[in-house]
This record gives C-alpha cells, sequence and structure tokens, in this order.
C-alpha cells in the first residue's frame, strides 16, 4: 500500500461527496415532475414520446399498475434484444459479418441486459454485431437504469405520501429519468472518453501490420465504444463492448477516464441519498443512510487494498515489495496505468454498486482481495448500489432496522412517520430471502453437478467454488461482474444463469413495490417520545450493523468453503 | 401535473381500488409501443449522433489511435502488439486469445492458488534472471495483464529490459536509458494511475534512433 493509493482513494471520496447534494436535488427535480433548464429543448420531445407510445402522462398508478408497467416494459424489450441477437447476421452494422447468436446464449444476454446485471458469457467482439451493441444492448443500458431509479422514488413516494392510492405514472418516470438525467450525461460524459482515447466509429476492425513482423497481422476490433461506455457506467450496467471490459484500454484508456468511471458509477446512487432526505423532508436521514454506506464503502476498499498488495508466496525472484516506479503486490490480471489501488478501488466500486464493469480481473485477486468483491454483492449491493436498486435495497434494510429498534423498546415501528406493520416487514424479509434462496440453491446445485456444473472451471480447489458461487450472486445480485475463468458459454450456465437474473430483478422489485403502495395509503403519525430518529450516527451504525449481521448469518458459511480456506490452505503453501 | 404528490379523499381511493385492476391488454400496447420507439431514439439516434460528433471533433481518437508509417498501419498505441526479438522491449505476457489478440481480449484468470499460475511466473521469472543476473525480476514483466492489450510496462521492467536493447542496436545504455526516460508518464496530475511506459511508442522511437 502506498500514500499515492490512499490519497487517490480520499480524493475520490472528496469528489463524490461534494457531488451528492447538486445530483440530489437535480433528481428530485425531474422526478417531481419540476422544470429544468433542459425542459425548452427536451420537453417537446417528452411529449412526443408520450404521443407516440400512446402514454396518458396525467394519470396516476397504484402498485399493481406499476408493477405491471416494468413487467410489460422488460418482457417486450427483452424480446426485441433477443430477436435482434438472433438475427443480427441480415441486418445492418455488421462490418464483420458476424453470424446470429445462438438461441441459449441470446437467451442470458437479453435477461442479463433487461435485469441490468450485464453478465457477459461471450467475447463481446467476436460475438455481437455493433447493431446489437446498440439497440439491443445499450438499449438496456438506458432502460434497466432507469427502472431502477422510478422504483426507488416510487417507494420514496410511498415514505412521503399519505393517504394515497397512487405511486407515480411509471412511463413517465422513465422517460423523464431517461431523457433530462441519463441521456444529456451520457452525451458529455462520451465524448470526454472519447477525447481520452476511447473508439467511436462504425468501420471494419483495423488490421494493422506490427512493427516487428510486418508480415504478422493484428486485427484491433473497434466500434461505437464510447456512447455505451458512457451509459454503461452512468447506469451501474456493467456490460463490456469488448471481453476484458474496461481493462481494455479502449474501453479505459488513461487513469483519468478511469477515475471519470468509477465516479460515475456512484454519482447517481449517492446523489438518491440527498434525493431521498429531500423528497422526505428529512434531510438528515438521506445524509444517514450516505454515512452508513460510506462506511462499508472505506472498509471494503481497505482490505481489497490490503490483500492486493501483499506479495506472492509461490514465487521467488521476482520485485514483489514496490519502488517509486512500480508496484507492490499482486499484478496478475491488472493494468499497470491502474496499478493495484486503482484496480482495487475499481473492483471495490463496481461491486459495492451493482455495476459489474471491471478494470482487472478478479479471478486472479488474492483469495481475500477477491472475498471482497463477492462479500459486496452478498450484502445486497446496499452501499450506493446499482442506480436505484442501492437505495431501494437499503431502504429494505433500514425498514428491518427501525423494526428491530422497535423490538428493542417494545413499541411499534416507525419509519419518518409510517407505522411499519406486519406486510412492511413481510415484504422486506421477502426480498432478502429470495436473494439468498436463489444464490444458495442455484450454486449448491451446479456444485453437485461434476458435468453441468464443474466442468466449466478455471481453477481447481476451493478457488473453483468460488467460481461458481461468484456466477450465482452477480446473477442474482444483478451485478454482472465475474470470476471470469469460469466457462458460463454453456447450455446450463446460460439457462440457469438467465433465471438467476431475472428473478433477483423482478421477483425482488415486486415486495419493493408492493410496499411502496402499502406505506402510500397510511396515514402519517407524529413523532412520540418512543419514536427511534432515523437522521442519528447512533441509527447509521444501527443500519450497518443490520447489514453486516444479515449478510454474514446468511453468507458466512459459503465464504468460509471459497475464499476464507483458499487463503488459509495458500498460506501454508498448498497449491491446486 | 405528474408525479407530485396528491393528498386523495378517501373517496376518489375507493373508487380507484374497484377499477384499479390492471388493465393488461393496455400495457402489453403501451410497453410495445414504448420499446419502439425508445429503442430508436437512444439505440440509434444516440450512438449515432455522437459518432457524427466524435468523427468530427476527435478524429484520431474516435478511430482508435492508430499509428501509421509509410501510409500503412503498423498498430494503435492504446493497443498492445508483440514483441519478440532483443532488438525491442517486450510488453507484458498476454493472455488474450493467443497472445495479443485485439478481438479476443482478457486476463488468465488463473487464481493464486492455481499451481499453473506459479509454474508459469517462475518459469519466466528463471528465463528473465538469466538476461540480467543479480537483479529482481520486476512483477509485472511476468503476470498477465486484464486485457491481455495493455501497452504500457511500467518503468522498472523498461530499465530491467535497457541492457539486453542497448546490446542488440549497439547503442551505449545511457542512450538507451535516456529514450526511457523521455518516454515515461507520470501521474496524471501527480496523483491518478501509475508511472509507465508506452511500449510502442519506445519501439517506434528506437528505430528512430537506429536509423
Amino acid at each position: 500500500m502506498t500514500a499515492n493509493g490512499w490519497l487517490q482513494f480520499a480524493v475520490f471520496s472528496l469528489v463524490l461527496l461534494a457531488t451528492v447534494r447538486p445530483v440530489g436535488i437535480y433528481l428530485a427535480c425531474v422526478l417531481e415532475g419540476e422544470r429544468t433548464w433542459l425542459d425548452p429543448v427536451l420537453r417537446p420531445l417528452e411529449r412526443l414520446i408520450y404521443k407516440l407510445a400512446g402514454v396518458n402522462a396525467e394519470k396516476e398508478m397504484n402498485w399493481r399498475e406499476y408493477a405491471f408497467a416494468i413487467l410489460g416494459f422488460s418482457a417486450v424489450s427483452l424480446v426485441v434484444t433477443y430477436a435482434i441477437e438472433r438475427l443480427q447476421a441480415y441486418l445492418p452494422f455488421n462490418p464483420q459479418h458476424l453470424a446470429n447468436v445462438g438461441p441459449d446464449l441470446a437467451w442470458n444476454t437479453a435477461a442479463s441486459f433487461t435485469t441490468n446485471t450485464n453478465w457477459q458469457s461471450y467475447t463481446p467482439e467476436s460475438t455481437m454485431s455493433y447493431l446489437t451493441e446498440m439497440a439491443g444492448l445499450a438499449t438496456h443500458n438506458f432502460f434497466s437504469a432507469a427502472v431502477g431509479i422510478v422504483v426507488a422514488v416510487a417507494l420514496i413516494r410511498g415514505i412521503k405520501r399519505t393517504t394515497s392510492a397512487t405511486i407515480g405514472n411509471f412511463w413517465v418516470d422513465t422517460t423523464r429519468t431517461m431523457l433530462y438525467i441519463l441521456a444529456p450525461a451520457c452525451v458529455i460524459y462520451a465524448l470526454l472518453l472519447v477525447a481520452q482515447g476511447v473508439p467511436q466509429n462504425l468501420h471494419a476492425y483495423t488490421v494493422a501490420h506490427t512493427l516487428e513482423q510486418p508480415g504478422q497481422a493484428q486485427t484491433i476490433g473497434e466500434g461505437p465504444v464510447a456512447s455505451q461506455e458512457a451509459i454503461k457506467m452512468l447506469g451501474t450496467n456493467g456490460g463490456g463492448f469488448f471481453n476484458a471490459n474496461s481493462a481494455h484500454p479502449y474501453e479505459n484508456p488513461t487513469p483519468f477516464s478511469n477515475f471519470l468511471e468509477m465516479l460515475s458509477i456512484f454519482i447517481i446512487p449517492a446523489g438518491l441519498t440527498y434525493t431521498l432526505g429531500r423528497m422526505t423532508g428529512s434531510p438528515g436521514h438521506g445524509w444517514a443512510v450516505f454515512g452508513a454506506m460510506f462506511v462499508l464503502f472505506a472498509a471494503g476498499f481497505a482490505v481489497a487494498y490490503w490483500a492486493e498488495s501483499q506479495p506472492y508466496n509461490a514465487i521467488h525472484g521476482a520485485a514483489q515489495t514496490g519502488s517509486a516506479t512500480a508496484p507492490a503486490g499482486n499484478m496478475e490480471g491488472k493494468e499497470v496505468r491502474f496499478g493495484i489501488s486503482d484496480s482495487t478501488l475499481f473492483a471495490t466500486i463496481t461491486t459495492d454498486a451493482s455495476c459489474g464493469a471491471v478494470n482487472s480481473m478478479h479471478d486472479s485477486f488474492t483469495p481475500l482481495g477477491g472475498m471482497i468483491p463477492l462479500a459486496n454483492i452478498m450484502l445486497g449491493e446496499v452501499v450506493f448500489g446499482g442506480v436505484g436498486s442501492g437505495l431501494y435495497g437499503m431502504l429494505i434494510f433500514v425498514v428491518l432496522s427501525v423494526f428491530i429498534a422497535g423490538l428493542m423498546v417494545g413499541r411499534t415501528p416507525e419509519y419518518l412517520g409510517k407505522k411499519i406493520e406486519s406486510y412492511d416487514v413481510k415484504m422486506a424479509m421477502l426480498y432478502t430471502l429470495i436473494f439468498t434462496l436463489i444464490v444458495l440453491v442455484f450454486a449448491a446445485v451446479f456444485v453437485l453437478l461434476p458435468n453441468v456444473g464443474l466442468s466449466s472451471l478455471n481453477n481447481p480447489g476451493p478457488h473453483g467454488f468460488s467460481e461458481i458461487l461468484y456466477a450465482f450472486t452477480s446473477g442474482a445480485g444483478n451485478n454482472g461482474s465475474a470470476f471470469a475463468g469460469l466457462n458460463a458459454n454453456t447450455w446450463w450456465y446460460n439457462v440457469a444463469l438467465g433465471w438467476d437474473m431475472l428473478i433477483g430483478r423482478l421477483l425482488m422489485m415486486i415486495p419493493v413495490i408492493a410496499l411502496a403502495g402499502n406505506l402510500a395509503q397510511k396515514k402519517s403519525v407524529p413523532p412520540s417520545p418512543g419514536t427511534f430518529p432515523v437522521n442519528t450516527t447512533l441509527f447509521a451504525v444501527l443500519l450497518v450493523g443490520v447489514v453486516l449481521i444479515v449478510g454474514a448469518l446468511t453468507f458466512f458459511p459459503a465464504l468460509s468453503l471459497g475464499p476464507v480456506l483458499e487463503h488459509l490452505l495458500l498460506k501454508s503453501g498448498q497449491l491446486f | 401535473m405528474h408525479s407530485t404528490a396528491m393528498l386523495e379523499t378517501g373517496e376518489t381511493v375507493a373508487r380507484k381500488e374497484r377499477t384499479g385492476s390492471p388493465a393488461v391488454h393496455s400495457v402489453w400496447k403501451t410497453s410495445i409501443r414504448y420499446t419502439l420507439v425508445t429503442t430508436l431514439l437512444l439505440g440509434l439516434g444516440y450512438p449515432l449522433l455522437l459518432t457524427g460528433i466524435a468523427e468530427f471533433v476527435f478524429p484520431h481518437r474516435a478511430n482508435g489511435s492508430l499509428i501509421l508509417r509509410n501510409g500503412q498501419v503498423i498498430g494503435s498505441e492504446l493497443i498492445a502488439q508483440s514483441f519478440t526479438s532483443d532488438r525491442y522491449f517486450h510488453p507484458r505476457p498476454s493472455a488474450a486469445g493467443n497472445g495479443y489478440d485485439a478481438t479476443s481480449s482478457g486476463g488468465s484468470n488463473l487464481a493464486q492458488s492455481n499451481a499453473k499460475l506459479a509454474q508459469r511466473i517462475q518459469g519466466d521469472i528463471d528465463k528473465l534472471e538469466k538476461e540480467n543476473p543479480g537483479k529482481p525480476v520486476p512483477i509485472d514483466m511476468v503476470t498477465t495483464s486484464g486485457s491481455g492489450l495493455d501497452p504500457d510496462i511500467t518503468p522498472d521492467n523498461a530499465y530491467f529490459q535497457a541492457p539486453r536493447v542497448a546490446r542488440a542496436r549497439g547503442l551505449s545504455e545511457a542512450v538507451v536509458r535516456s529514450l526511457i526516460e523521455k518516454h515515461t508518464e507520470q501521474r496524471t496530475l501527480g496523483l491518478l494511475g501509475e508511472p509507465r511506459v508506452n511500449v510502442l511508442e519506445l519501439n517506434l522511437d528506437l528505430d528512430n534512433l537506429s536509423k
């Protein structure tokens, strides 16, 4: 570990902190339907979309209608993406003449992008045409990000409204999110990325005649990368234009582009904590949630950075202690321009959020260094989290926290003026249990099937178990990062992970919307001396505790069979 | 208009509850139309607009930062390519395809507990030690990068290779070392990233020097 590494973490954190308030206010303005400075340009376009799509923008929806709209939109857009993949060879923007995608992979990928996961069983630069990337996949980067944000906002409305049957209009919320937040930010962001060296073109791959052996051609994959990279990060999607994702120099060419990419993962989720405080009229609560998230973020980074800075004891004769001009620690799977600190910071951020982009290969991390990304996803990606999904995931833990606090003093728990009753806690428990169930059941089944599960492993021993565990955790958590040695492009993995992702997204979203609907129709009760305040440090500490306890109780046995066991064996000199 | 919190009377709540069962037919119709409209806008309009702007404002970058010599593309400044002769600096080992395959980027994904990784690294160290006896081998020389296309090596790596390159070209080591110094890129703003040397650019300059 170096002073510079910690300084980079500090500067990143300060810049993030500076964005929270302005971003949070802007998000609230857009989602409350207030005027923004983009209105003169975008308002006519917004109206046109409603007209063409037949949306009645004036009509509010109850939670069932809201949920049905999400399911309808997800189903239709999933089918469109599946169709584009299956037919890409006959469609335009395919200069490399890539073949149609097979049915199981097309299903997996369509499910993956619809659910904001962006798990990729394939090598994009040799599988997906430019049209598939632009109209099949990058569109979902917008759609799924917007859906996540609007569900979080629907939940905030549920907390805020009293005796209301409705929680907003899904089509209006989604349109405004994409039009006023995601799209304009992406245009600017993508151009910044191009300036750093990210390509943006539509021509066939370049054939270079290399310097040492001009006879040996190097074919260089390119394409409309920057436009996709921007929404990939800002929408916490994480699906790479290239197989190496943000480790690829064309996706992430410089330390500055890397800084932008890390910041853009967190900027909306962090801003949403302020939106929460502002919309519910309790700014202190927003900051308490932010504080709890930040503590978990810093702790994850500290452990991962420390672990990756340790020398590799199985080799000798290499310089592993570091110098002013060379990093100390584990450089397998990491890029020189990022070194150890930027690689571990990126890995922490991408799994705190449900992004899943990687700028280094998590599979080659040290056992404990690789456990941090895995554990971050297992905690529910509530450390800032995915756009929207991070906040509503954390609000589930908030409900559990006030419930536990209520149990301690023997009173009906309240949350910002709403009584938290049996139905609400049931929905919160459903949310946490669905995740646990699909991760552990799928992983257990695949570990037990030698020809289906184990034949895809890249690494033997406990690390192999971690590869399978990571895959289903990443899928259910809609993260999309991987211990990428696992060959997941098989019929069984493609189909199982497809369901893993869909259940982990849509089935977990429904309890959240139901909770929003139930909270919205309640009356507000004034705070009493027995009310547990949710804007204090004590509350933030309790929240962190609940997140860690639920995560640990659920996943510690699995982690001890994977990374923990691998660490202990490696320490004692055992290789596999 | 929309999405503002409205206090509704008990009567309106009751009415909405009665008629509130979702009209399934209209959800499908809206979903289909909405998906088509937004796919055209964000799936074609947005990337094509950006391609147009990028080609106009940053043509070199938008087209992959390619390096031309005598009108022929020899590579990209951002993408590693294979160098094996003693006359050139070597990039880091690559796990992309069969090595430096820019249509199949990726890392080895080998775990530290995998004996294959330890054997590969140790084998490479033992070979390199002969080249520069007594000096510990920089760790980035024997580890594959995440992309397999890492265009950079650490300055330590470059200095480790300097004696070999100088010998092969009949140059003094000092000349080669000063060239490395010239091509060493420091941290951005003295803060971000790590110091590094771009291998292809360094090798191109070496060729210019030898002419």
